[in-house]
């Protein structure tokens, strides 16, 4: 095998990317489904993202590891700015927006805070004194990097993506080896705020997911319905689906959102329990190869990227799967790489470019030249 | 202490590394488990638990509505639709359904015209119904409407156009009373009967009269539809139709031309015309007026309109066939007679009438001086002396027995909604009910059918069929086979001759009822009149008064006088008199006998007076609506034939029909009556407006 495929091609991961190009491929035929058989509707426009996000996670594979370690705290400081200015806007314009129209793109700050604080994060505990890992020193400027984000995000509000960052953060944290009793006793404090936060912290919008998240029959035409259309579309699929284009859930408008948070359900009606498992393998081969990736690097920055960004895609991926299954509310975070929307597709190609800049650092302990 | 002793130990690269590598593989055994825990909810939820949310997703998406079963026709003994169905394009509304009620009505209202009026009417109608009931936008629309509508129904959620058919009576308020009108079930409606197609739009139930005695076989079966339907209820294909089956027909023993005529003889009077055939017991006529047009009952009528028919005095919404008790006044005479021969009193003995008799120590006075007065005398004069005299020699109980054998005071076996059953009094009834004895001066009044006698217009109707025949004549509305001869009244034909003569003699004779001979050479009707009291005498002579303070004019009949085939009666509510009734049998009589004859005389009549009936009730309509300050948009023209099958002209055009195929027209007298003239064998409900296909 080693002779016959050139070796530039032959040391690409692709244990990774085969199940991503299978999953982005597969994706768009769940969109050109979902957009009622038309191709340029939503799986067109999902495949360009892909192939442009391509180039883009690419560039960022070849970055040194020098370049890296130097612009992490300034790229987290800018996206923290881009963050404030959303508030900016939305406070002149007289509501609250979680975009920046920059003219060319619109850009959702939110999402790029999610590689660029776990780069933060990495960066900071790789250059934290190790004798200091117990400290307060550990836990107090990490708390802040954390904190600055979450609190702008929860303004904006969007519930959803400030756990997601908060995740990523404290997966970091955990892996960077602070004392486990810190993270016993915040998620014991955790569980006696999560009711007060409920009552007095989430809007009421959020405050209705959570209930009829519990109970959605309880109000299955009202807020109930999302979680109820969407287990029907997965359970009337079967074991095999009603066939490609078949899915009355969906095309019949019953399904919300059948291309953006809700594609899951889309998929498994069409494609059943093997379309749905076939998902969850490739998904699970990509976040294997991305801990591989982290236990095989030879540095602490290294260590704590890999396995931070791998924690930022599964968090994507775990929450809407157990969103449109009915075990978790309703929060709007897309599944990677499947549902259509362009800041989900940046933010998880950042993350798996920069997963795959780690894997070449691995490969090439000198970090300095190019492919 | 133990955890800030760990805190203490020294910790170097290779413990970081260390914990790191512990730390995620638990996290990534720790996120194997969250995919596996996906994989078995998925599978529970796809396999375990597939067919129940395959059904819950084919009750999403398949939507399966009722299609109203046509309803069976009402037929007349003719076998020609009284009620019928008509195809046309309809809108309901379900009110639960609706999201913005006052746009979807101002839209629809802007699409079909409706007046202001119309519109509050139907925001009325949608704000009072409950929620699984349907509401009647409109119906007998046009294609364009139809169709904008059906275009636009996106913007009114709630809103359901559809092709159906819409009850249709040809002979408008003719029929009103007798066959009542149908419309949308109410709330106790559906509660006592819940099958689905009561709630299913467009669906309507008899709502009175024959509609709603004879609900059950009129309904049919009615089909289905499954469509494919978006979330927001937009059909997408039709998956599966199945044809409704239409009603039974009900085919009832009313002469539908007859029917019509005699409604519309009694002009603008309040009144009613019952007439049967003797020998079979059938009711070939129960007219009522004033009366409501079905039409627009059917229709769902409007507050206006239904205000008008609430307001007016002469009670539109009462059927006075069944409903109207009046005391019988004179018309009671031969039947009392009669009474008086069953009791062992000679035809030929007489009495003394001195504009009155002495009984007791009280003088009642008598209407008129007739002298010296026998049976036959006493009944074309109507001399109130003899009757006082026999009856008190007899014994009221006596006539009374007569009188319920007779049929007053009765309930016939009929397929009605309700009629009302009077009063025959005599002492067990005075003493039950006003708790004292009999007097004579109660024989005195009641002998001439006053006092506390009251009937209705259908039992003297039998009355006169039973005097006329001598046999206890059963009236029947329902056209069955052969019925079982009736049983006799034990007279003989001599005792039978004699009342006949002296009833034939009011009309024919030196009578009271002279207006009543027929115009026809060889046919002889008898009758009595009679002029009941609506109230007492200190209101004025019953004549030149207020309208409700007038008399009532009542006339009872048989003809042909030697051999009967019909009898009737007629009652005109404070027509002053029996001079209101008399014309009124005439004609209709005529008509029956000689449809020409009797037209020209309702044609001139229906000139002076400004229209038909329906004609009538329209004006009547339009001008209590200006009245109010509200227009009435004309109604719609009816897909009429030139002639309606059960109007009263058809029989000209079926007689002259017959008369250029050179058969013999009518026979005077025989047996086959008016019904020869169009063959009872027709097949009725193959019509071509309900036989179409949808």
């Amino acid at each position: 095998m080693k002779g016959i495929i050139p070796e530039p091609v032959g040391r690409q991961p692709w244990q990774m990317l085969v199940p991503l190009i299978l999953l982005v491929l597969f994706g768009a035929a769940v969109l050109y489904s979902a957009g009622g058989g038309d191709f340029s509707l939503y799986a067109s426009s999902h495949l360009i993202r892909f192939i442009a996000l391509s180039g883009v996670a690419a560039i960022i594979t070849l970055m040194p590891k020098q370049f890296i370690k130097l612009i992490a705290y300034p790229v987290y400081v800018l996206v923290l700015l881009l963050l404030i200015a959303v508030e900016a806007v939305g406070a002149l314009g007289g509501g609250s927006q979680r975009w920046l129209n920059l003219g060319i793109i619109v850009l959702q700050p939110s999402e790029l805070m999610k590689p660029a604080l776990v780069l933060a994060l990495a960066r900071f505990y790789d250059a934290l004194p190790i004798g200091m890992i117990n400290t307060w020193r550990a836990l107090v400027p990490a708390g802040v990097v954390i904190g600055l984000p979450m609190g702008l995000v929860l303004l904006q509000p969007d519930l959803g993506t400030a756990l997601a960052i908060m995740f990523g953060g404290a997966v970091v944290m955990f892996l960077a080896g602070l004392p486990l009793r810190w993270f016993v006793t915040a998620g014991l404090v955790g569980t006696v705020i999560a009711p007060l936060a409920y009552f007095f912290a989430l809007q009421p919008y959020q405050q209705r997911r959570v209930t009829t998240f519990m109970d959605p029959e309880s109000d299955p035409l009202g807020a109930g319905y999302h979680i109820t259309q969407s287990k029907i579309a997965i359970g009337s699929g079967g074991l095999s689906g009603k066939g490609f284009g078949e899915g009355t859930q969906s095309h019949l408008n019953y399904l919300p959102e059948p291309h953006t948070d809700f594609v899951f359900a889309t998929m498994a009606e069409e494609w059943g329990f093997v379309g749905g498992l076939l998902v969850l393998l490739a998904f699970f081969l990509i976040l294997r190869w991305g801990l591989q990736v982290a236990w095989s690097a030879e540095d602490r920055f290294g260590r704590l990227l890999a396995a931070g960004l791998v924690a930022t895609i599964f968090f994507y991926i775990a929450v809407n799967l157990m969103m449109v299954m009915g075990l978790a509310p309703v929060v709007g975070i897309p599944l990677p790489f499947m549902s259509h929307g362009g800041s989900s597709m940046l933010t998880n190609m950042i993350c798996l470019g920069m997963l795959m800049m780690v894997n070449r650092w691995n490969r090439r302990p000198s970090g300095g030249r190019l492919l | 202490m133990r955890w800030r002793r760990r805190s203490k130990e020294l910790i170097n690269q290779a413990t970081l590394k260390n914990r790191f590598d512990r730390r995620s593989m638990l996290l990534g055994t720790l996120q194997g488990g969250v995919g596996v825990l996906l994989a078995a909810r998925m599978g529970y939820l796809a396999i375990a638990e597939n067919e129940k949310y395959e059904l819950e997703s084919e009750s999403n998406r398949v939507n399966l509505s009722l299609i109203p079963p046509r309803r069976g026709w009402i037929l007349d003994r003719n076998g020609n639709p009284l009620a019928s169905n008509r195809a046309d394009f309809r809108v309901d509304v379900i009110p639960e359904r609706m999201v913005r009620p006052e746009q979807s009505v101002a839209l629809l209202g802007s699409i079909l015209g409706m007046s202001a009026t119309d519109q509050h009417d139907l925001s009325t109608r949608i704000a009072e119904a409950r929620g699984f009931q349907a509401v009647e936008v409109g119906q007998g629309l046009s294609y364009e409407q139809f169709a904008a509508i059906s275009v636009r129904l996106p913007e009114m959620p709630g809103v359901v156009p559809q092709r159906g058919f819409s009850r249709f009576y040809p002979t408008g308020p003719a029929v009103g009373h007798l066959l009542g009108y149908v419309g949308p079930a109410s709330r106790e409606e559906y509660e006592a009967d819940r099958n689905p197609l009561l709630v299913t739009p467009g669906y309507k139930i008899g709502k009175d009269g024959a509609e709603k005695v004879f609900e059950q076989r009129l309904r049919g079966v009615p089909g289905a539809r499954r469509v494919e339907v978006t979330a927001s209820g937009r059909i997408v294909r039709d998956l599966s139709t199945r044809e409704d089956i239409q009603g039974n027909p009900v085919q009832l023993t009313i002469d539908g031309p007859l029917q019509d005529f005699a409604a519309r003889r009694l002009g603008p009077e309040s009144g009613s015309v019952v007439v049967m055939d003797c020998r079979t017991g059938d009711l070939l006529c129960m007219s009522s007026m004033p009366s409501f047009d079905p039409n627009s009952f059917s229709a769902g009528i409007g507050s206006v309109e239904y205000a008008m028919l609430r307001e007016n005095e002469r009670v539109p919404l009462r059927n006075k066939v069944l409903q109207g008790l009046y005391p019988p006044g004179s018309t009671i005479k031969p039947m009392h007679a009669m009474a008086f021969l069953r009791n062992g009193i000679d035809p030929s003995e007489a009495i003394t009438c001195g504009g009155g008799l002495r009984v007791g120590n009280r003088f009642f006075r008598c209407h008129g001086n007739h002298g010296r007065v026998d049976m036959n005398r006493a009944i074309h004069q109507s001399c109130n002396s003899y009757f006082y005299y026999f009856a008190q020699r007899v014994g009221f109980d006596n006539v009374a027995d007569f009188a319920k054998d007779c049929g007053l005071g009765q309930r016939f076996d009929l397929p009605v909604v309700s009629q009302f059953f009077g009063t025959v009094p005599d002492s067990r009834w005075k003493m039950r009910k006003h708790h004292s004895a009999w007097q004579s001066y109660d024989t005195v009044n009641s002998s001439i059918g006053q006092g506390y006698y009251l009937t209705s217009p259908l039992q003297l109707a039998v009355m006169a069929a039973r005097l006329a025949t001598g046999r206890v004549v059963e009236p029947a509305l329902l056209k069955t086979g052969e019925r079982a001869p009736f049983a006799s009244l034990d007279f003989n034909s001599e005792q039978i001759g004699h009342i006949r003569q002296a009833m034939s003699d009011t009309v024919n004779g030196p009578g009271t009822a002279g207006r009543a001979r027929l115009p026809l050479e060889n046919v002889l009707m008898a009758g009595k009149t009679g002029t009941a009291q609506a109230v007492g005498l200190n209101r004025g002579d019953g004549r030149n008064t207020a309208w409700r303070f007038r008399h009532h004019g009542l006339f009872v009949f048989f003809a042909p006088v030697d051999n009967p085939i019909y009898a009737g009666a007629i009652v005109v509510e404070h027509g002053g008199g029996s001079g209101a009734a008399t014309p009124i049998a005439k004609d209709v009589m005529t008509y029956l006998f000689d449809p020409q004859k009797g037209m020209d005389a309702l044609h001139a009549l229906e000139k002076e007076w400004g229209g038909t009936a329906q004609q009538r009730l329209e004006q009547q309509y339009r001008a209590y609506a200006s009245a109010r300050g509200q227009s009435v948009a004309p109604s719609p023209p009816r897909p009429r034939q030139p002639i309606d099958a059960v109007a009263a002209e058809s029989r000209l055009s079926a007689q002259a029909k017959a008369a250029l195929a050179g058969e013999e027209v009518m026979p005077t007298q025989g047996e086959a009556g008016p019904a020869a003239a169009t063959p009872p064998n027709e097949p009725a409900p193959a019509a071509p407006s309900d036989a179409e296909p949808r």
